[in-house]
């Protein structure tokens, strides 16, 4: 028999973290702290929307790229938050979450050989996805010492002829850096002449904690060579919803719809219509819930300084990515002896790329009652091998 | 400070100065002076705890009562709002808008009790016209939270 699979899935590796799911799915009574979804329930008055819905027999296709008045919506909301401006007919498109957003953007633009940038740590996905639209992933190794945030230096030093895209995922996921204004704007004229265009992962664009989120589209010359995505899931704890949405150049989007409406067909209707409630009236959610994990954030952040464990002050998403150096372990060994020991789960640093060795992720999507019993029992861990 | 101090602990009173410190990003010096502040002033009035009773075996009857008052010059409501929340049974007294006056909300140990006090202490009383009783069935939430034991976390335990 011929051999049924394709080689190029084949060669893409397992997620890292699906290996460290298996362990942990085994302990029980174990503390996670290794899950990258908010905690909090969809506020009520969306989940309520969304039930009116189906009670009003929405339940349908929508039109492929969404209906209109979310997609009118997303458009009056990345003005308001973010000074976009996007034409809700034909730059916007609504998907299946932020990671269908992300495949489809870079299947629309990749052409055989054609070299995308992925700045790691980063979300798993922009590596495989890149690799199955025929894409050469080439990797930039963020490091510890600038907060894992891509400088000019790097972003010149791994451009070559074939670059086409870079990746830009701030705030990011799983290192909760965050880049500002002046970050950004020491990469734009780089970008611009290498003439790249960027796909901007801005899903934790709601969740930062000192300045309000600055998207690269806003810079003069990028809005014409970037694709930005957002969605639902971080921002509205609405993961289970499956919404997201890319907005960008009128050519690109109507290639990404092309893709969607083959393989997606439209992003699910109920969710559509609860989204629309979630940009109306949902500002006061948004801000309580990012409140609430700005509480937590510091308070891991002081723990961690208690512990004498080297951690960056994160700004953005909900995470910390505290350096275990020290403790002369890997990162795998790290998380599995402290699974083991005290009964608590990290992800490590490298199920985000290889430079993440040394360091683990740590989510604060958790109540801080639960966090202080997971923080003791780290401290107990850190300072027997310390 | 004081609105950030009052929006943490507005549902959970057992934060420590120490830890609304740390999460409020300032001092335990500072926190322990605006709590002070804020008792002194009598803005923070006490830290009761919420107690589903339903749960302890333990009878307890509250009702909720319509008050209509005349009102008396110069005083308004507040002087018969006085007699009555000095009663230990009452747990609320509210002024409303509407086609009554008062809110009473009273919490005795038996149906009886309730009805006794209705009926020789409120409703007698100088400048109460009438009174509507409605015996509380079952609390479903108070002070913003659900009295039902609070869902079991059903995501998945690692996820990117």
């Amino acid at each position: 028999m011929r051999d049924p699979l394709s080689k190029k899935v084949i060669s893409i590796q397992p997620s890292g973290i699906r290996k460290f799911f298996d362990i942990v799915s085994e302990m029980k009574d174990a503390i996670s702290l290794g899950v990258g979804e908010p905690d909090f329930d969809t506020p009520w008055h969306i989940r309520e929307e969304g039930i009116y819905s189906l009670e009003k027999g929405r339940t349908f296709y929508t039109s492929n790229s969404g209906i209109k008045e979310l997609k009118i919506e997303i458009c009056r909301y990345l003005d308001r938050r973010f000074g976009l401006q996007y034409d809700y007919e034909h730059e916007t498109l609504v998907t299946v979450g932020g990671s269908e957003a992300i495949d489809l953007a870079l299947r629309a633009m990749i052409n055989p050989g054609d070299e995308v940038l992925i700045p790691q740590p980063c979300y798993v996905s922009y590596h495989p996805c890149t690799v199955l639209a025929g894409g050469v992933p080439v990797i930039i190794n963020l490091k510890g010492e600038n907060d894992f945030k891509l400088t000019r230096q790097e972003l010149v030093s791994a451009i070559t002829k074939k670059t086409k895209i870079l990746i830009l995922p701030y705030p990011n996921n799983p290192t909760g850096s965050v880049m500002d204004y002046d970050d950004l704007k020491a990469l734009v004229d780089v970008i611009i002449e290498n003439d790249l265009y960027v796909i901007s992962d801005e899903i934790y664009s709601e969740l930062t904690y000192k300045n309000r989120h600055v998207s690269i589209a806003s810079f003069p010359g990028m809005r014409e060579r970037t694709i930005v995505i957002n969605g639902f899931s971080k921002s509205y704890a609405m993961t289970g919803w499956r919404l997201g949405y890319a907005v960008g150049p009128e050519n690109i989007i109507e290639q990404m719809t092309k893709i969607h409406q083959f393989a997606i067909m439209c992003a699910p209707t109920t969710s559509q219509y609860a989204a629309v409630e979630a940009l109306r009236n949902g500002d006061s959610d948004v801000e309580a819930m990012r409140d609430a994990y700005d509480k937590r954030r510091r308070f891991l952040v002081h723990a961690f300084k208690k512990m004498e464990l080297p951690c960056f002050e994160p700004f953005g998403a909900f995470y910390v990515f505290p350096c275990i150096k020290s403790l002369n372990m890997t990162s795998d060994e790290f998380a599995t002896k402290l699974l083991m020991e005290e009964k608590v789960a990290v992800v490590p640093g490298t199920a985000f790329g290889e430079c993440g060795e040394g360091y683990v992720r740590i989510s604060y999507a958790y109540s801080i009652d639960n966090l202080k019993i997971a923080m003791d029992r780290m401290e107990r861990f850190i300072r027997k091998y310390k | 400070m004081r609105e950030k101090i009052l929006a943490a602990i507005d549902k959970n009173s057992k934060l420590s100065a120490q830890d609304l410190a740390i999460m409020l990003g300032s001092t335990e010096e500072e926190v322990k002076a605006v709590i002070k502040q804020l008792e002194d002033e009598h803005i923070i009035c006490g830290y009761p705890t919420l107690i589903n009773w339903d749960k302890v075996k333990c009878e307890r009857v509250t009702a909720l009562i319509e008050v209509k008052v005349t009102p008396q010059r110069g005083l308004g409501f507040d002087k018969v709002a006085e007699r009555i929340y000095q009663f230990d049974e009452v747990q609320s007294v509210y002024l409303m808008s509407g086609g009554f006056d008062l809110t009473v909300i009273i919490e005795g140990k038996t149906m009886k009790e309730v009805a006794n006090f209705v009926s020789a202490k409120l409703a007698p009383m100088e400048g109460v016209q009438s009174t509507a009783t409605h015996f509380v069935l079952k609390k479903y939430k108070e002070h913003g939270l659900p009295l039902e034991q609070e869902k079991l976390d059903e995501r998945m335990l690692i996820s990117p």
